[in-house]
């Protein structure tokens, strides 16, 4: 007994320890992921497993242009406003350029001086006392990058406030966005979710052309441009108001929004200003005492008080009979910041979380029993052999789930189908092997020679054949999108791994219990039967 | 227990032509249900919404098609049942670019009246996109075949490369064919069950060609009908035997794995019996009518290792000082 087991110490080799640390290394780090325990790394599940949002999300990028020339414009009226220097004709023309006229031939040196100043990345051509101002190439370029930056940032912001857990907001190529949501509960909420991301929260507040304002009802909108103005309508009424196209301020001078309630104990959204707006809206609020300025949220007139007194201090209060999580959800909006340019859907995948735990349920059983059909079969038909080849493959699975665990990688249901293929195509290394031994065992090589030979011989066919799916999982991997990431990246993992214990580790155990194969009972290591010779 | 036991070679080569022109008849089929019948595309790649709804009990589904048809911007959208009786699934052309409310939310509406339901995946992709994907299909598929060619022809010789590419466009061919045939809706995962099978064909072919590369080197015969029997008889057991387990795992996908994955399952079914099929009696046959030469191959492999020993020689005189 001793002496046998001297003999299993003698033949132990670096190819069996190195197996025996890969089979540990598998078991500890594939334990956090099966267990799901709150730590160590773990495997993360994808939205089809764990249910959840998947968005792909287009942005026009031209509207950001045309909303950057229009505060180009509230600032060229604000800076000619505070020099004193008299000017006329303060128009947009399609979005795309600003012309003025200028009163005073003698303003002109200054004028330009003070726009080349405080406007960056603009082009200003002049024509006598008419000016024109434009966005310079790389300015509108820098813009779109700008909205599409702004536009990930914001989305983030908003659904990290919104308390979702995990939420991954990233862009994607030239200009897409991704977002991903797990964990919603249902199509309600998902519904609430979008409508929060896609809410461009463009908050204005802008002056009522009193002396036009009446005629409203009547006034088309070209009527309406030709004053400088826009017709824009009352969020809860058809009632319509005659604006000031060129607004007094924006959101981009909010520096903060809470939900409140009135007097009446109806739900309204405080918001804050900061010093520059401040100054602007207590200027603006002197000036023009007994008129009336709008609130307006999204091209929508939320109120439109009149104003008694110069309001100082900055604080503003937007009031139109919300719901509670309406309020919530438009202050989230509002402190955020507000989408430079709209979004909308390119592609939308979404999973309810009892499709996806039925989808982990199917699987898991295919897995387990494809799994088990695999190891009965090897067993009956190699013997012996097969039970190493099993040991070999169970070694596989668990290095496959450490290695994922240890990358945080993703398993989609596509990468749960690539496991249970990987089962299936990971024995085919062994069943190469133990054919090849086979072949040397009948032709009466000794044990220990039809081992290494064996092995050597079937190498380059498992080697070439294992390169050549590499490369069509390669190429999967770098083309596929989202869930077929998924497979080819459980499948190259499999791959990998079955390399090491389907070949490494297999041979180790073979040169370790050498010595105790019996060569006369063949079918019982081998599952041969030996003619005599 | 040994099934296939090795005893003679097989004569497998003197019947090639049979198998060759079995090989053409199915291919001609397949590529004419293709170009008449044409795939089945999903939402993935045709671009359009597609809903699954789960319902308490039995789906009622004539009611939930009535629902559907008071909206006329839902025209030519099909309700089938999913799986089991409790599920459909609702496909629609349109889809919406706006966030707010989708046509998932729309069609929510819709079925307020027809039961207890639980709208369980909603996917959209957009026109663009679809044909977006369209395009990174194809290519990953030519690059994967390319890929594949280099580093075949590297490993062994522009005739094996050549000729398991072909055996590979037959298997894909055959797959896509039985696609149409079956009518399975085109999707990413049916695109990513014929790459696999693009990767599982070539292991089976790569496998077989590593054998007649030994018969070459070893056999003395320079005849190549005889090599290839040989090889192939001697790899006919490991073919059938990998074939069998992954066909076993395969099968419970397809059987266990869930009707989302259905198409994709049966996609790779296809693949691994013509895969094995292809192997063992397409792409050797191809090697020889491809005007493979063993006495040519044996040459420049003589001269690869003439190469290197004098380079080894060069040197060992070079380290020896004697240059």
């Amino acid at each position: 007994m001793f002496l046998k087991r001297l003999s299993l110490v003698k033949t132990l080799n670096f190819r069996v320890i190195l197996f025996a640390f890969a089979l540990i290394f598998g078991v500890v780090f594939s334990i956090p992921s099966l267990t799901q325990s709150e730590q160590g790394k773990k495997i993360t599940l994808g939205l089809d497993l764990q249910g959840g949002l998947h968005m792909l999300l287009g942005i026009k990028s031209e509207i950001a242009i045309e909303s950057r020339i229009k505060s180009m414009a509230a600032s060229v009226k604000y800076i000619f406003d505070d020099e004193e220097i008299i000017f006329d004709e303060l128009r947009m023309v399609d979005g795309e350029k600003i012309t003025f006229e200028l009163l005073d031939g003698d303003d002109v040196t200054k004028a330009t001086e003070l726009l080349k100043k405080g406007l960056e990345g603009t082009a200003l051509s002049q024509n006598g006392l008419k000016f024109s101002l434009e966005m310079t190439e790389a300015e509108t370029e820098r813009t779109k990058q700008n909205a599409i930056q702004q536009a990930v940032d914001t989305i983030r912001n908003r659904l990290n406030e919104f308390g979702l857990a995990e939420p991954t907001v990233a862009k994607q190529g030239e200009d897409k966005i991704l977002v991903e949501v797990p964990g919603i509960k249902t199509q309600e909420d998902e519904q609430r979710i979008r409508e929060l991301i896609a809410r461009a929260a463009h908050l204005q507040l802008m002056a009522v052309d009193e002396d036009r304002n009446a005629r409203v009802g009547s006034m088309s909108a070209a009527e309406a441009k030709s004053y400088g103005d826009v017709i824009l309508q009352d969020v809860n009424s058809p009632e319509k108001y005659l604006l000031r196209a060129i607004p007094v301020l924006d959101g981009s001078m909010l520096t903060d929004a809470k939900v409140g309630f009135d007097e009446n104990n109806q739900p309204v959204i405080n918001f804050t200003l900061n010093g520059q707006g401040a100054k602007i809206f207590g200027d603006f609020t002197g000036k023009y005492v007994g008129k009336r300025m709008a609130v307006v949220l999204d091209n929508k007139v939320y109120s439109a008080p009149n104003i008694n007194e110069r309001i100082g201090g900055g604080r503003v209060q937007i009031s139109g009979r919300f719901q509670l999580s309406e309020a919530h959800d438009l202050a989230i909006a509002l402190r955020s910041g507000a989408l430079l340019a709209p979004v909308y859907v390119m592609e939308k995948r979404s999973v309810g979380p009892s499709l996806g735990a039925d989808s982990i349920r199917s699987s898991s059983i295919a897995l387990m029993l494809g799994f088990i059909l695999v190891v009965i079969f090897m067993v009956i038909y190699y013997g012996m052999a097969g039970v190493v080849a099993n040991v070999a493959l169970i070694g596989n699975l668990f290095l496959i789930l450490a290695i994922m665990s240890l990358f945080g990688a993703t398993l989609t249901l596509p990468g749960m189908a690539g496991i249970v293929l990987t089962v299936g195509m990971a024995v085919d290394a062994n069943v190469i092997i133990n054919e090849r031994i086979r072949e040397l065992l009948h032709a009466g090589k000794s044990i220990g020679k039809s081992i290494e030979d064996g092995y050597s011989n079937a190498f380059t066919a498992i080697w070439d054949a294992n390169v050549t799916t590499l490369i069509a999982a390669t190429v999967l991997y770098a083309y596929g999108t989202g869930a077929i990431k998924g497979f080819a990246l459980t499948m190259s993992i499999g791959i990998l791994a079955s390399m090491l214990t389907a070949i490494v580790g297999t041979h180790g155990i073979y040169q370790w219990i050498l010595p105790k194969i019996d060569k006369n009972k063949l079918g019982f290591w081998f599952g041969i039967r030996k003619e005599g010779k | 227990m040994e099934i296939f036991k090795y005893k003679k070679p097989l004569s497998l080569m003197s019947k090639s032509k049979r198998f060759g022109l079995l090989s053409v008849a199915v291919l001609v089929f397949a590529l004419g249900l293709i170009f008449t019948k044409g795939f089945n595309y999903g939402i993935d790649f045709a671009g359009g919404t597609l809903i699954q709804v789960q319902y308490e009990g039995k789906a009622p589904i004539d009611k939930v098609r009535d629902a559907i048809d008071t909206d006329k911007s839902y025209e030519g959208a099909t309700v089938t049942f999913f799986g089991g009786e409790d599920e459909i699934v609702i496909k629609t052309k349109m889809s919406s670019k706006n966030l707010g409310e989708d046509v998932g939310d729309r069609v929510r509406a819709l079925l307020k009246e027809t039961g207890k339901f639980e709208v369980r995946r909603v996917d959209m992709v957009g026109a663009k996109v679809g044909s977006e994907l369209r395009e990174q299909g194809i290519m990953s598929m030519l690059l994967a075949i390319l890929g594949i060619l280099i580093y075949v022809s590297f490993r062994f010789e522009w005739r094996f490369a050549v000729a398991s590419v072909l055996a590979l466009v037959h298997d894909v061919t055959i797959a896509m064919g039985m696609i149409v045939l079956f009518n399975i809706e085109v999707n990413l995962d049916i695109l990513a069950a014929l790459l696999t099978i693009l990767g599982y064909s070539l292991n089976d072919t790569i496998i077989v060609f590593d054998r007649i590369r030994e018969g070459i080197r070893t056999i003395k015969d320079p005849d190549l009908g005889g090599i290839i029997d040989e090889s192939v008889s001697r790899t006919l057991s490991r073919t059938t035997l990998t074939s069998l387990t992954t066909f076993f795992v395969v099968l419970t996908l397809f059987m266990f794995g869930g009707e989302i994955i259905h198409g994709f399952s049966f996609t790779l079914l296809v693949g691994v019996i013509v895969g094995t099929y292809s192997s063992i009696f397409v792409a050797s046959p191809i090697l020889m009518w491809l005007g493979f030469s063993v006495g040519g191959f044996r040459e420049k492999e003589a001269a690869k290792l003439k190469r290197e020993k004098e380079k080894e020689k060069m040197r060992a005189m070079y380290e020896n000082g004697t240059i």
